[in-house]
């Protein structure tokens, strides 16, 4: 088995498709969470307290990291692979062909993007939450208590250059899963003709509700910032 | 009609190939594109020069013999079509038209326009019949076959191997093709009884040769001269992960 998921082609695609599976579940759950942000700050700190710095939080950080880690690596090594299977001569003249979206053929560029946002994002509030309260400490560099989320939020998105980088994030993530819900879906073999539109139609719709999910709270938020009125 | 054609030399196998222009004039729009290299191979023999070689043999879209990527389709810019069956009535009088070979590592160049398709002989070698015992004409009702499974088999078996899907896919992928000819068989009850080691065998054969990861694009799809459709790269990923779980 081990052998399959390394040596196989159809192998190292189902390792994609199960750790794209796994990061998309958690990207619904973490937009789902956002969006409490929207409702009460509260009670999306109360979440945020839930998972602090303790051993099921750690554990789901770990493997979630695991999971990112693994998608990754595959990616680079399918893209080396699919380049040197292209040829060292390349066409003189290429068309897009008729009904191939340009996110299908850019995944790994899309996917470098994403993982920058990640670093960005893990940098504005992994590192001001999770990580000081690992560290023992009670207040973060801005002043705000760890479990504070919606304050850091608040101030993050303040800032229309975040919001900028963040929209541009989320749109690069929006066209990947839009070609990688389905492709994900195909790769284990749960399509056919019939259900070929079906689960394209699928991922456009997760993709969209991750991305409207995740883009609504920092416009929002940054709105309430810059707004008098608000 | 016309013409500007800037196509692919290459002496051999280990030679530099380089673009090179030529004119074709006076041609019939009712030419066959082929036809059209026929006259330009005639022109280049009278003047002393090497005609450019390219694949071909039926000019009826059934052997899958010709290639050529023409303006940067596969088969030309009609749809589900071959090379042979594409007229030059399909292109602007005075157009310039880029003529290359198939690019892909598993499909070397052996000479200007032609490849060596050589490695789906193998993939096919490897899983792609149904072993039978040779004996008297079955019955033709023997094997009661539902409508719907004969027409599906029937729309993978009408994959011809020109190797246009390897040569389009981005990742030099040859899923289309062996899943064509896996899914041909697959659906029809003569064809499962060595389903899950016909998966394995051809996609094992499929990446020893060199090909790419398919990633999905459905450029292989949009670019098939017989309209072969992705849906049959799903059924190969069930066929072969079944296979897999099983062992």
């Amino acid at each position: 088995m081990g052998c399959f998921l390394t040596n196989s082609s159809l192998g190292r695609k189902l390792v994609m498709s199960i750790s794209g599976c796994f990061l998309v579940l958690f990207l619904l759950f973490h937009m789902a969470m956002n969006v409490v942000a929207l409702i009460s700050g509260e009670a999306y700190n109360m979440i945020c307290g839930f998972l602090g710095a303790n051993w099921y939080a750690l554990v789901g950080t770990a493997v979630l990291a695991l999971g990112v880690l693994v998608h990754f690596v595959y990616a680079f090594i399918l893209t080396y692979q699919n380049r040197k299977a292209r040829g060292n001569v390349r066409y003189a003249v290429t068309v897009t062909e008729k009904g191939v979206d340009w996110a299908s053929k850019n995944m790994l560029v899309l996917g470098v993007i994403v993982i920058l946002g990640l670093a960005l994002h893990m940098t504005h509030f992994w590192s001001k939450m999770m990580l000081v309260e690992l560290m023992g400490e009670h207040t973060n560099g801005l002043g705000y208590s760890p479990t504070d989320g919606a304050a850091l939020i608040q101030y993050t998105f303040s800032q229309w250059y975040n919001v900028v980088l963040y929209l541009v994030w989320f749109a690069a993530l929006w066209l990947h899963l839009n070609h990688g819900v389905w492709s994900m879906l195909q790769t284990v073999g749960w399509a056919n003709d019939t259900w070929l539109p079906r689960i394209k139609c699928i991922a456009k719709l997760v993709s969209g509700v991750i991305f409207l999910g995740f883009a609504a709270v920092v416009v929002v938020f940054f709105i309430k910032s810059n707004c008098c009125c608000c | 009609m016309n013409f500007t054609l800037k196509i692919w030399r290459q002496r051999d196998a280990h030679s530099k190939g380089e673009f090179k222009e030529y004119k074709v004039t006076d041609i019939s729009s009712d030419t066959s594109f082929l036809e059209m290299l026929d006259i330009l191979n005639n022109d280049l023999v009278h003047k002393g020069e090497e005609p450019v070689a390219f694949d071909h043999d039926c000019r009826e879209g059934i052997c899958g013999m010709c290639s050529l990527h023409i303006d940067g389709h596969a088969h030309g810019p009609s749809q589900a079509v071959t090379t042979c069956q594409i007229y030059m009535r399909q292109f602007k009088d005075g157009a310039t038209i880029t003529i290359e070979p198939w690019r892909s590592a598993a499909f070397p160049v052996i000479r200007d326009l032609v490849v060596n398709r050589n490695a789906y002989d193998q993939i096919l070698q490897a899983g792609g019949y149904v072993s039978v015992r040779t004996n008297s004409v079955p019955d033709g009702n023997a094997i009661p076959i539902p409508q719907a499974d004969a027409e599906e088999s029937m729309d993978a078996a009408a994959c011809v191997g020109c190797g246009a899907c390897a040569a389009t896919c981005k990742n030099g992928s040859a899923m289309l093709f062996v899943a064509a000819r896996v899914s041909s068989l697959a659906k029809l009850p003569q064809g499962r009884v060595e389903g899950a080691r016909r998966a394995k065998a051809m996609v094992a054969k499929m990446d020893e040769l060199g090909f790419g990861n398919c990633t999905n694009t459905g450029a292989c799809q949009a670019e098939c001269p017989k309209g072969i459709s992705i849906a049959h790269i799903a059924r190969l990923n069930r066929e072969f992960l079944c296979a897999k779980l099983k062992d």
